[in-house]
């Protein structure tokens, strides 16, 4: 096996006496796709907050593709390769559909400000090449229809494709998704997991989902790994998970809450 | 093939140029109103940068145009009679003086911006303001600025020409940027900052970038206003005339450049006209009272805005930004 492209070694985060994620490892192995599953508040959320330098480590080292990614600013992680959605949705609300995605086209620009007011060929070329490159991204997500629309006025579904579109459009090796498939109705869902394989193979970047959705979890992903109050309390593929004890326990214990 | 934006603006510079001719035979008093609207669309669309498109809260515009006042003052103070006599080298000096007061305030507006725009929350109101302030007591302290006895002796460069062109040149500029992919970051920035980072914005470097190109426009503004008045004094850049600019750029919407030129044109000619009104004998002393205390007036139109149209009279902008993170 080569190196893993995602590698988190011992990764504490500590907030005032609550400790959210306690020594937590895992990796992630170049165009895989995995699984953080957990009950609520078992730190899921932080685990993206963390990868992506929203939130910085008080103990343990995270690194991508060998280096080490702790310290430095969202932007700059992005610009390695790392692209995430939010749980609570975070497209830019002034913006058009396609302005959304276009945005996120704005990091790997070749020509910069001076490009902008001059408006010369190279620039119309560029801008161009954008939204050839934005349209097509939108029509494998089905959203070539809504183009011109605000964000804000589509369907919770679409929105959460959208985040996804807009993701990718900054051409990410790892994806991390937080649950994408909140507020689906079922056939959204089978639609959703068909999306997110065809991500994955399509533009041969890995995957970490988080989801409370077992089915779509247990579907699709190939190996999963379990929080509960912040710990790692298992990992393996989805039928080892489903069998095992600690987990069941975690669910079971959290339900009779 | 030519961008539409590029011909917009030549041709915005042509009529500038035609209209220059005519505009001198105007009464001297409609023609300073014609000059100040000018200048302020300088200063509202520039701000509009910031506060509209990036949604920052600058609230020390006024600092920045007396850095580019004093600036370009003392450059053609210096320079303007050293160099020959002809009427292309005056205007020469004179344009370059100009773009030496905006390369002055945006200096400046990189000094103050780069350390109060790294913090995160709403440090730059707080921090603009007492630039402001500390802008207007170095200068009062300053006697080769004539302190607080003001400055004057300066040439009349400004005219029409230059005005509208410089406003027509800060219009180009900021539609250009914003509608570019490139410029969609300041949106990005002011929609949701924590989405625009996870996008590979380096949010700071826009934000410092909007504030620093107001600033430099600011600038601008402040010389041509120098070499209109040919006379400046510390206390017309307080901190009113700061707030005239945040209001020109509220009441137009904020993110809207036409909508804050119309505020900027209807806020200058307002107090001119509330001027008259205040002399009306038949009116009640109180009306006439408020009449000539533009601040009353402006707080009040601000606060019934606020109510009844939070996006501003041309308003587009309704985004809000989201803040807890989950
Ligand atoms: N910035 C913060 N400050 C303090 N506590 C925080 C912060 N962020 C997260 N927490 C806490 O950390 C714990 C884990 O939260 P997190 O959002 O990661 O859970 P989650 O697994 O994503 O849950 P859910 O399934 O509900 O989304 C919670 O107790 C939460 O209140
Ligand atoms: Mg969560």
């Amino acid at each position: 096996m080569s190196a893993p492209l995602l590698q988190l070694d011992n990764v504490t985060v500590q907030f005032g006496g609550l400790k959210a994620v306690g020594d937590l490892s895992f990796t992630i192995g170049e165009g895989e796709l995995i699984g953080l599953i957990g009950p609520n508040g078992a730190g899921k959320t932080t685990v993206f907050n963390l990868i992506t330098g929203v939130y910085e480590p008080t103990a343990g080292q995270i690194s991508f593709a060998g280096k080490s990614v702790v310290g430095h600013r969202p932007y700059k992680i992005t610009a390695r390769g790392i692209a995430r959605t939010f749980q609570n949705i975070r497209l830019f609300p002034s913006l058009s559909v396609f302005d959304n995605v276009r945005t996120a086209c704005n990091m790997h620009l070749r020509h910069g400000i001076s490009h902008a007011l001059a408006r010369g060929p190279k620039f119309a070329a560029e801008e161009r090449e954008i939204d050839a490159k934005v349209m097509e991204l939108l029509e494998i997500f089905g959203l070539t229809a809504e183009r011109d629309a605000a964000c804000k006025s589509l369907p919770y579904g679409d929105q959460r494709r959208l985040e996804i579109v807009r993701a990718l459009a900054t051409r990410p090796k790892l994806l991390l998704l937080d649950e994408p498939a909140a507020g689906m109705n079922p056939t959204e869902k089978a639609e959703l997991m068909k999306l997110i394989r065809f991500t994955q193979e399509k533009f041969g970047c890995a995957v970490l989902l988080v989801e409370h959705d077992m089915k779509v979890v247990m579907g699709i992903c190939q190996r999963i790994n379990v929080l509960d109050y912040g710990r790692k309390i298992a990992e393996g593929t989805p039928a080892e998970i489903r069998a095992n004890p600690k987990v069941i326990a975690a669910y079971l214990g959290k339900e009779e809450e | 093939m030519i961008e539409r934006s590029k011909i917009l603006l030549l041709s915005a510079l042509l009529v500038c140029a035609g209209l220059s001719h005519v505009a001198g035979g105007i009464s001297p008093y409609y023609f300073d109103i014609l000059i100040g609207i000018g200048i302020n669309i300088i200063l509202a669309v520039s701000l509009n940068l910031v506060n509209g498109y990036t949604g920052q809260f600058s609230l020390g515009h006024a600092g920045f145009m007396a850095v580019g006042a004093y600036a370009s003052s003392w450059l053609t103070l210096k320079y303007g009679s050293s160099i020959g006599s002809g009427t292309l080298s005056t205007t020469t000096v004179f344009v370059l003086a100009l773009l030496g007061g905006g390369l002055g305030a945006a200096l400046s507006g990189l000094l103050v911006g780069v350390p109060s725009l790294r913090l995160k929350g709403d440090y730059l109101a707080i921090v603009t303001l007492g630039f402001n302030e500390i802008i207007k007591g170095v200068i009062q302290n300053a006697e080769p600025l004539g302190a607080q006895r003001g400055l004057g002796g300066m040439e009349l460069h400004t005219n029409f020409f230059w005005t509208f062109a410089f406003a027509a040149i800060t219009i180009y500029v900021v539609l250009n940027l914003v509608g570019s992919t490139y410029g969609r970051g300041f949106l990005a920035v002011r929609d949701d900052e924590i989405a625009a980072e996870a996008m590979g914005i380096n949010t700071t470097k826009y934000k410092v970038l909007a504030f620093v190109l107001a600033a430099f426009f600011a600038g601008i503004a402040g010389g041509l206003y120098a070499h209109f008045k040919q006379f400046i004094h510390p206390e017309g850049f307080n901190f009113l005339r700061s707030v005239d600019i945040v209001v020109m750029v509220i009441l137009g919407g904020m993110g809207n450049t036409a909508g804050v030129v119309v505020a900027a044109t209807l806020l200058t000619i307002l107090p001119e006209l509330l001027r008259k009104v205040a002399h009306y004998e038949w009116l009640p002393d109180w009306l006439q009272q408020v009449a000539e205390n533009r601040m009353i007036l402006y707080s009040l139109l601000l606060i019934i805005l606020m109510l009844t149209r939070p996006q501003g009279l041309f308003g587009n902008f309704t985004g809000k930004r989201n803040q807890r993170l989950q």
